[in-house]
């Protein structure tokens, strides 16, 4: 009794988190389950056989195990872009709150422009062709990076503002270069922001689904979401392969989560004591 | 399990070209790979575009052929735009005839195909309609369709109902149907696409009794709201509206959902494109004997016929560095073992638009109550997007408000004609 | 951080090399090559009827059609809703989530993990999902309530609920990642603050709008400016869920420019898209000065 007393807000919380955001997974989990019939009726109740197995072998399988070929191409994908929109991010928004000049509306302005406006996709491509980077697996880790800087950088720049100016001028008065100062003084300290941008661009661009239809075509080139055209069509959609598909290029995000859970963790507490 | 037969059944068929390969090949020995984009808005588009690539590789064992695809619809309609534009077009690609095909600006970025000998395979209907300029550059890809009612006919053989002629019979039908307790007429607005069937599908009659109304209509003197014959595919579709004949999901529904109802007998009526007789066969295939198909009931019984949709087409862009191989492939397609390749692949959908192709004796129902619109003289009209490049964009939306009863028809047909001519503004046609 | 701020005057051309400006260029040259100048480029296509193929020069016909959109009003409004009512509940949910994540509750990191999880799926299966889910006959939303006596309503097919549907689709999805913000801006708040204030006997409620509150200010603005910008440009999960239907009822404005573009009115929807970021500029500009001017003087 004094249990449920002492804990009644964290068992409220566990009932309502399972049931409002765990029901869809379970949907998505039951129908991948499923035939081809019985997932067409998108219900929500029991498979009628257990077909996971064949689900996954087909999904798999489909188009000369393109989903494999997806996997590797996404990943690179990620991880490069990512690595870069964190690093070239964090330098802009270090100097951006940090140094006010009158560059300083400027850029805030540009920051704003990318997140609002909509990317125009036929003269990038032009621009792209003209660099040969287009079809090219490096061109779209450019365009992430280039469609997430704002993002990227208006957090770093939010952040930057809580490590105090103090810890600056110590290292400079230490003899640090702007590069030491910057590499290992405050970045380290922005480290949950690091990670939250990281876990965000990672799962914002491992899921993007427009941007590698039009500037990385070709099978070869596939990337994980575009294999969801394999089971979905305008006319025709076999939902339990869809839903498979969907469940398989869930997991390695949700694999990532789970382990930055825990650095997420780490690195905060050790940020609030230096804090 | 099916795709797994399919393709021995396809190995089998590749090997047994392969003896006679010997001869063709020589032409172009040195190993090209050609690139081959296709939507895949119906899952057996791709299977027909890889039982085709399939089997001209095995006859022409240098060329290999790597199947891409896209997306459908309006997505599908920029990828390809988009990809003509950068000069990044597949070596072979697959899009619609008619209005879309002009969109594309064939005389830029196609290359013409009048002279290929293998346009003489080509039934005169289909290459009017990818025609521009006097050349022609498409060769059709499947087989046409009809656009009209998809029937159940156990329901209609239960209730002692014969295929109407006129729309009245076909009310007549509906009324008789609902009191039997079973959905008269299947919508399913959840895929908005499938709501405009009552409008396009009308066109026979819109023809029959105005046959110059494309003209007028390209020229901005004819118009929906106005003209009698036109509005009255809105007006039906309100009236099926208000009679409560539709299913009570009519606004969630989805296509797969409405082939179900109609398969299994839980409703009688669809207004869909023949090609969905393909869906039947793959998910209800007990079934398939159950459904039928007739044409959209007019006001005369004597003028009954067939609104048609030519098949999509495959062009060759100009950017293509393969050109000799991308028309031998074409070729290839435009003959009567091309077609057999396809009936082989997804079995018979419709009439090919190739000469002298045949279709197997045994075809699924819907197929077999198609046919004879296209072997009577003056059976089908050709749908307006292929006999005008004016198609508004957003009628799929109207005929959703108006089939829901959100919208009067008078008003959805006023809102279609302000769309239509957005479009044609936009094409810069002359007289807007 | 006002402290920091008022401190700098003192060396301030000696810290100021400590930050050189050539910080900007890796970022600036990618961002001008491949967003900027593209950009810049689609603005002189916004005066003309452009197929991809030919551009004509219209002048400013395709602002005046643009304006002219029958549904756009209807979008505009549409777009407002979304946004304010996305926006706030991110803020509000987002914000008690992460106090509540933050402390010492039991299973945290299952919790923190459960109400990240749906901004881990593809807004497609997201959009799938809930649409059937939210099906009116046979939706597993509408059987719940059915067997409490209710008749659900059609959420996704009923013309005047349809937006908010999704809206509260969105909030689910997109909740984790305003939690997520919310979180790395309290734990960075110096534990000293709140040691300070126990000794002055002050209470939990007492610190939650004395130090955590103003505290988060940083992360209150990221999460407004994002989720705000994010609600009015907003278009994936509507177009996954009702495709601005039934009919044209739940379309915002970045669906009117969306069907432009697919209907091939490329120079239109270029218009539209200008028009669009005029607008989110007019709304988010002011609001970021004025939220950062309040927050830090930075």
């Amino acid at each position: 009794m004094s249990f449920l007393r002492r804990n009644w807000v964290g068992l409220l919380a566990i009932l309502v988190s399972t049931i409002v955001f765990l029901v869809p997974f379970a949907f998505i989990l039951l129908t991948a389950m499923k035939d081809k019939r019985q997932s067409s009726l998108r219900e929500f109740s029991l498979p009628n056989g257990f077909h996971l197995w064949d689900n996954l072998v087909e999904v798999i399988q489909t188009r000369n195990y393109m989903l494999l070929t997806a996997f590797v191409n996404s990943a690179i994908l990620t991880v490069a872009s990512v690595t870069l929109l964190v690093i070239f991010a964090a330098m802009v928004g270090f100097v951006l709150q940090r140094k006010p000049s009158r560059w300083t509306g400027l850029v805030n302005f540009l920051v704003l422009a990318g997140l609002i406006i909509p990317p125009a996709v036929v003269p990038t491509i032009w621009v792209l062709q003209g660099l040969g980077m287009f079809k090219t697996l490096h061109g779209l880790i450019f365009i992430e990076v280039a469609y997430g800087l704002s993002f990227c950088v208006l957090l770093f720049k939010a952040f930057v503002a809580t490590i105090p100016r103090e810890l600056d001028e110590a290292a400079i008065i230490d003899g640090a270069s702007p590069l030491r100062l910057f590499f290992e003084i405050v970045l380290p300290l922005l480290r949950p922001v690091v990670i939250t941008v990281i876990l965000v661009q990672s799962v914002a661009i491992f899921n993007d689904f427009t941007n590698p239809l039009y500037y990385l075509p070709g099978t070869k080139n596939v990337t994980v979401q575009l294999t969801l055209y394999n089971f979905q069509s305008q006319y025709n959609t076999s939902y339990n392969l869809l839903f498979t598909n969907i469940l398989l290029i869930t997991i390695p995000p949700l694999i990532a989560f789970l382990f930055f859970n825990r650095q997420i963790v780490a690195g905060m507490t050790a940020g609030a004591v230096k804090g | 399990m099916r795709s797994r037969s399919t393709f021995t059944l396809l190995g089998g068929f590749a090997a047994g070209l392969m003896l006679s390969a010997s001869f063709v090949g020589t032409a172009m020995a040195q190993d090209v790979t050609l690139s081959f984009l296709v939507d895949n808005t119906d899952a057996s588009t791709v299977t027909v575009a890889q039982a085709l690539a399939d089997a001209f590789t095995a006859k022409n064992p240098g060329v290999a052929i790597e199947v891409e695809t896209r997306p459908g619809g309006g997505e599908g309609d920029n990828i390809v735009k988009t990809r003509l534009a950068t000069g990044e077009m597949a070596d072979v690609f697959l899009y619609n005839a008619g209005s879309l095909f002009q969109a594309i600006n064939p005389q830029q970025n196609l290359m013409p195909l009048t002279a290929e000998p293998f346009e003489a395979n080509v039934i005169d209907t289909f290459q009017k309609t990818v025609t521009a300029g006097g050349d022609v550059y498409g060769v059709p890809f499947a087989t046409a369709m009809g656009g009209g009612v998809m029937y159940n006919k156990k329901i209609y053989a239960d209730l002692g109902l014969t295929v109407p002629k006129t729309w009245d019979e076909f009310m007549a039908n509906n009324e008789k149907i609902k009191a039997a307790g079973k959905v008269a007429v299947i919508q399913s607005f959840a895929d908005t696409w499938t709501s405009q069937l009552f409008v396009l599908g009308d066109f026979y009659n819109v023809l029959a009794s105005e046959p110059d109304f494309p003209e007028k209509y390209t020229g901005n003197q004819a118009k929906y709201a106005t003209d009698a014959a036109a509005i009255k595919g809105f007006e039906r579709q309100e009236a099926v509206f208000k009679a409560g004949y539709l299913n009570e999901d009519f606004a969630a529904a989805k296509f797969d959902d409405a082939i179900r109802m109609l398969a299994t007998g839980e409703g009688a009526h669809y207004p869909m494109l023949t090609f969905a007789a393909g869906s039947v066969v793959t998910n209800y295939p007990e079934n398939q004997a159950d459904v039928g198909f007739f044409a959209l009931p007019g006001d005369d019984a004597a003028h009954n016929g067939l609104t048609a949709w030519m098949p999509s087409s495959l062009y060759i862009p100009k950017t293509t560095e393969h050109a000799d191989q991308a028309k031998a492939f074409l070729a290839f397609v435009a003959s009567t073992e091309g077609c057999d390749v396809q009936t082989a692949a997804v079995g018979a959908t419709g009439p090919y638009m190739i000469k002298d192709c045949t279709l197997p004796a045994d075809v699924p129902a819907v197929v077999a109550d198609l046919l004879p619109y296209f072997q009577r003289d003056g059976g089908t009209a050709p749908a307006l997007e292929f006999l005008s490049p004016i198609k508004g964009p957003a009628l799929e939306q109207i005929t959703v408000e108006v089939g829901s009863g959100i919208r009067s028809a008078a008003d959805g047909a006023a809102l279609y004609d302000e769309d239509v001519k957005k479009q044609a503004q936009q094409l810069g046609l002359a007289g807007w | 951080m006002n402290e920091a701020t008022a401190a700098a005057p003192r060396s301030k051309r000696r810290t100021n090399s400590a930050y050189p400006s050539w910080f900007y260029l890796p970022a600036a040259i990618i961002y001008a090559a491949l967003f900027l100048f593209p950009t810049l480029a689609s603005l002189f296509f916004s005066l003309t009827r452009w197929t991809l193929f030919d551009a004509t020069f219209i002048g400013f016909d395709n602002f005046v059609q643009f304006f002219r959109e029958p549904f756009l009003v209807k979008g505009l409004v549409n777009t407002l809703i979304y946004a304010v009512m996305t926006s706030g509940l991110k803020v509000v949910l987002g914000f008690l989530l992460a106090v509540l994540l933050t402390s010492q509750i039991m299973a945290r990191g299952y919790l923190r993990s459960v109400l990240f999880f749906p901004v881990l799926v593809s807004t497609v299966g997201v959009g799938i999902t809930f649409t059937v889910m939210m099906h009116p006959t046979t939706g597993v939303i509408n059987e719940t309530l059915g067997l409490f006596g209710i008749k659900g309503p059609g959420w996704l097919t009923d013309p005047n609920l349809a937006l908010f549907s999704v809206a509260l689709v969105d909030v689910w999805k997109g909740v984790g990642l305003a939690t997520v913000i919310y979180i790395a801006g309290i734990v960075s708040i110096p534990q000293e603050y709140y040691e300070a204030s126990r000794i002055d006997g002050a209470n939990a409620w007492d610190n939650f709008w004395n130090i955590t509150l103003p505290l988060a200010k940083p992360a209150t603005v990221t999460v407004i400016i994002l989720s705000l910008i994010g609600g009015l440009r907003s278009f994936d999960l509507i177009w996954a869920m009702t495709k601005g239907g039934p009919g044209f009822t739940s379309d915002v404005i970045a669906s009117v420019i969306y069907k432009q573009y697919q209907a091939g009115f490329y120079g239109l929807s270029t218009a539209g898209n200008v028009v669009l970021f005029i607008m989110v500029a007019i709304i988010i500009i002011p609001l970021s000065g004025f939220l950062n001017r309040q927050g830090d003087g930075a």
